[in-house]
């Protein structure tokens, strides 16, 4: 295994570990001897994600470790992102703007789908927490982005994405854009209730939703 | 045969309201056997409907009648969907800040989202639930993705207990906020929970 590989596989191993200082530190070491940033991101970072949601899917991990685990991938991810951004780095020349809706202002999920997202390859525009609908519609309108994913944690917020569709249809943007629910409350059928074009219950799945939605099938099986 | 007979009333309910519901029932002199769903699944709302859905296909050959004492609960509809299928009723309400806070509590929420709830339970559970269930004892460096957006706590406080008082502000002093205290008592849970076992209509 070339030397690279070893600190792919150690970065990877540290992550799952939950280690956040040895995950930090080895990412540090890889993108400062050189390492190809889109290769961290994806097989030290991304993949190990994956791992995570299996292991979370299939009860071996819970809440905290799983939360856990986004942390550390987003701290790496920071330490990563200028390099791939310098390095042209990978991208799909598709717009993600993101979003934690009004009342709102639980952003954990929400970051760890934009992160994943710009793994994928996505432009990410964050807006952030508690945005009301007229903001988001606003960057709509500037952005002209492919997707819009819209996050709440609280039951008393999901009713908000509901509103975000409805002004969106109003400035007569809906046909111009996908738009994707997601958060602990939220579920399939809600998504599907209030005309939604995709849910997604984790990150991971998340990206795979935005890849189908903005076409890019082979990307979205992978 | 002897033991056969179903018993009148079960109330399954969230073990965060487990001591509201058991004082409710007394006062009230109902003949009730309580079960509770444990709290903690709150840290993983989608297994809510699941678990109760179980306990109700344990308890509905054994009861007359079986009431459900939970709000939504961050299961996005799937808990009325699964006591629908059921058809078992629940207390009116979107979770339990809102059932003892009342109103009050969606206006805070609403007008200073950065609120965070606490109840007796949540106060004498704090390490259980929070240190421990949201791993931030283990994980110091989650304390900021969890909390950083809590401005304020507000104390929904049931017992005038001075132990009680002084943890919760342990706890405000934890997330660096100031602490606020609402006597709540039962609050609406009261009135919604006799509506739903003596048919009266339930506290708007």
């Amino acid at each position: 295994m070339a030397p690279m590989d070893e600190e792919i596989e150690a970065l990877a191993d540290a992550l799952l570990a939950l280690d956040e200082p040895g995950a930090i530190a080895v990412t540090r070491e890889l993108i400062e001897a050189g390492a190809d940033p889109q290769v961290v991101l994806q097989r030290g970072l991304a993949d190990t994600m994956l791992e995570v949601g299996r292991r979370w899917n299939a009860g071996e991990l819970f809440l905290p470790e799983v939360v856990a685990a986004a942390e550390i991938f987003r701290l790496c991810n920071e330490i990563v992102e200028p390099a791939l951004i310098a390095a042209g780095g990978r991208t799909l020349g598709h717009r993600v703007v993101m979003a934690t809706v009004k009342g709102d202002l639980h952003d954990l999920g929400k970051n760890m789908v934009g992160a994943m997202m710009k793994t994928a390859g996505f432009e990410v525009h964050d807006l952030g927490k508690d945005v009301p609908a007229e903001r988001i519609v606003e960057a709509v309108r500037e952005l002209e982005p492919s997707i819009v994913g819209l996050s709440s944690l609280l039951t008393t917020t999901v009713p908000e994405q509901r509103g975000v569709l409805t002004a969106l249809e109003e400035a007569g943007l809906r046909r111009s854009v996908k738009v994707m629910v997601g958060g602990a409350p939220v579920t399939e059928e809600w998504a599907r209730q209030i005309g939604a074009d995709g849910f997604a219950p984790n990150a991971p799945e998340a990206v795979r939703v935005a890849l189908a939605l903005v076409g890019d099938e082979r990307l979205a099986g992978a | 045969m002897v033991g056969s007979e179903r018993r009148p009333l079960a109330i399954l309910a969230c073990g965060a309201l487990a001591r509201e519901v058991r004082e409710i029932a007394w006062s009230r002199g109902w003949d009730a056997d309580l079960h509770t769903v444990p709290a903690l699944h709150h840290l993983s709302p989608k297994r809510i409907p699941a678990e109760v859905d179980r306990r109700l296909q344990e308890l509905e050959h054994r009861y007359e009648r079986i009431v459900v004492v939970y709000g939504d609960c961050g299961t996005g509809g799937a808990l009325d969907a699964v006591l629908e299928t059921r058809g078992v009723e629940r207390t009116p309400g979107p979770h339990c800040y809102e059932m003892l806070g009342g109103r009050a509590t969606l206006e805070a929420l609403r007008t200073r989202p950065g609120t965070f709830f606490l109840t007796d339970w949540l106060v004498r559970n704090w390490d259980r639930a929070v240190v421990e269930g949201l791993g931030v004892g283990r994980f110091p460096f989650l304390r900021g993705p969890y909390f950083d957006h809590v401005t304020h706590v507000r104390y929904l406080r049931r017992e005038r207990d001075p132990a009680l008082t002084e943890r919760a502000r342990a706890v405000a002093e934890f997330l660096g906020c100031p602490l606020e205290i609402v006597d709540v008592g039962l609050g609406e849970l009261e009135g919604r929970l006799i509506g739903l076992v003596e048919g009266a209509a339930p506290t708007p």
